[in-house]
């Protein structure tokens, strides 16, 4: 397989200064978005594009993107098991691949594909199930030999005599990675120009529910009004559920990332494994971007145990012995939700008028415009949107899970 | 890294212990529950901003069970304390 789309680094433009307007709260609002990171602003952006909604508020605690938008890996893929996480990430990367022209707005989304590594006889038969139900869904899928894998990424250390070798690999040529927060800019400057309140350093701290029906929020700025509410909140969704009174199956956990220093352009896939705990992509600018798995216990502290980044650099080294004199520029974490079946929750919930979209745990960023398509939907019409109706609340009652830890990147 | 007081065998490094969520969920009698109450059992757990009351286990040490109060904003510890034994106050700082 010939490697067409090597690339030098690229410089970036300035950072934009003046994208959106900074609003302060009006009393009331048609709907209120609660969570100013990507998948708030998308639905933000999507209530007005979509259904003609603009009398909307985002309302973030801290800084727009501040949170998982700005700490994530910036993996794109749709390369899921079961048909309701193939449909909506495959809808989520359809959108991509047309959002900049869409938004009108630069995001460096760059398809140069996300390889799966195998390195066991039972990782590659998990890993070709995976591959054939790709195929069935319509989502594009290869399966590549170790010296299929050195063709796109010459890097890879495919000896057999290493602790785990690689066996075979699923190649997603579709996916890849865009620059998360011109993303965000992106969904901001476009909201925002057709009407959109961003507030930002405006947290929730209640609601006004009467009669099981939200009719506003209340917040370190004064209470809102609202016809409409939705979490978009992330790692804080437990938090606002129960100042909204009711339960979440969620746990927020740590999940680190780190970057090296810049380097020349050495890897131009993305490159995620399993079984040996590391994802790795290069950046525009040329740093190396590493994630693995969470840290154990819950957390909100957004940071988390070093032996967590030692590990996932062990096997980046194993794997790719040009990383070993690479030296580490900085690691960070975020506070990622998780549910017990690994996949979102999207949809109603116990008080009227109010939706949630939650969930997303450690691999939301390919998300970013399915998921707020699908709750404009959602809120706009009261009724959970088709590719939505899978991940209602309720289906940890009626037993309906969309179990993806296999089809996490990492094991989680 | 956390070092997590285990009240068998005193402070030890994280990478010893394995994580088992929040404590003393009780376990419902499956014949008498509702659908619903069920899956709360199964499904939900506290997921607070602040103290936690949760299980550890030491597995590269004694390897047995023990509950702990840990801050889940500042990382702090407070008492830890054996199963069957009563759970001390919640911490208040």
């Amino acid at each position: 397989m010939a490697n067409t789309h090597r690339r030098r680094t690229v410089e970036l433009p300035e950072h934009p200064e003046f994208l959106w307007a900074n609003a302060s709260p009006k009393k009331s609002y048609d709907v209120i978005i609660i969570g100013g990171g990507g998948h708030g602003l998308a639905t933000a952006y999507y209530l007005a594009k979509n259904h003609g909604i603009t009398n909307v508020a985002v309302l973030e605690k801290g800084w727009l993107a501040g949170g998982n938008m700005a700490r994530n890996t910036t993996i794109i893929r749709s390369n899921y098991l079961w048909d309701e996480s193939a449909n909506i990430y495959d809808h989520s990367l359809k959108l991509w691949e047309t959002l900049q022209e869409d938004v009108g707005y630069e995001m460096f989304f760059s398809q140069r594909g996300v390889m799966t590594l195998a390195h066991s006889v039972s990782d590659v038969r998990s890993k070709q199930r995976n591959f054939y139900a790709n195929h069935v869904n319509a989502v594009d899928s290869q399966w590549l030999t170790p010296e299929e894998v050195v063709e796109i990424a010459p890097i890879v250390n495919i000896s057999q005599d290493i602790r785990y070798p690689v066996m075979g690999a699923t190649y997603q040529p579709r996916g890849g990675i865009a620059k998360h927060d011109w993303v965000a800019w992106g969904y901001a400057k476009a909201a925002s120009n057709m009407g959109v309140d961003i507030i930002q350093g405006c947290e929730v701290t209640g609601f006004n529910i009467q009669n099981g029906k939200v009719m506003g929020v209340e917040t370190n700025l004064g209470p809102i009004a609202a016809n409409k509410v939705g979490m978009v909140a992330a790692g804080h969704t437990s938090v606002l559920a129960e100042k909204a009174g009711f339960d979440v199956p969620l746990q927020s956990r740590p999940l680190q990332a780190l970057v090296s220093e810049l380097l020349e352009q050495v890897l131009d896939t993305v490159i995620m494994s399993g079984a040996v705990h590391v994802y790795v992509s290069q950046a525009h600018k040329g740093e190396l971007v590493m994630g693995a798995g969470t840290d154990s216990y819950n957390s909100y502290a957004q940071r988390g145990g070093f032996h967590v980044i030692e590990h996932q650099l062990a096997a980046a080294v194993e794997l790719f012995p040009i990383f070993e004199r690479a030296h580490l520029l900085r690691t960070w974490g975020g506070i990622v939700d998780i549910a017990p079946d690994a996949s979102p929750i999207i949809g109603l919930t116990p008080v009227e008028n109010l939706f949630i979209n939650a969930g997303w745990g450690t691999g939301g960023f390919k998300a970013t415009p399915g998921s707020g398509w699908v709750m404009a939907a959602t809120i706009a019409n009261g009724e959970p949107d088709a590719l939505a109706q899978p991940y209602a609340l309720d289906r940890f009652v009626s037993g309906h899970l969309i179990d993806e830890h296999g089809a996490a990147g990492v094991a989680h | 890294m956390l070092h997590i007081p285990c009240p068998y065998c005193g402070p030890r490094d994280e990478t010893e212990f394995h994580y088992g969520a929040e404590a003393h969920v009780a376990y419902p009698e499956p014949n008498e529950v509702s659908d619903a109450d069920w899956a709360k059992y199964i499904f939900i757990r506290s997921n607070p901003k602040g103290w936690l009351a949760e299980r550890w286990v030491h597995s590269a040490g004694c390897r047995r069970w023990f509950n702990v109060w840990r801050n889940t904003v500042t990382h702090e510890f407070g008492p830890s304390y054996k199963p069957f034994t009563a759970q001390p106050e919640k911490p208040t700082s």
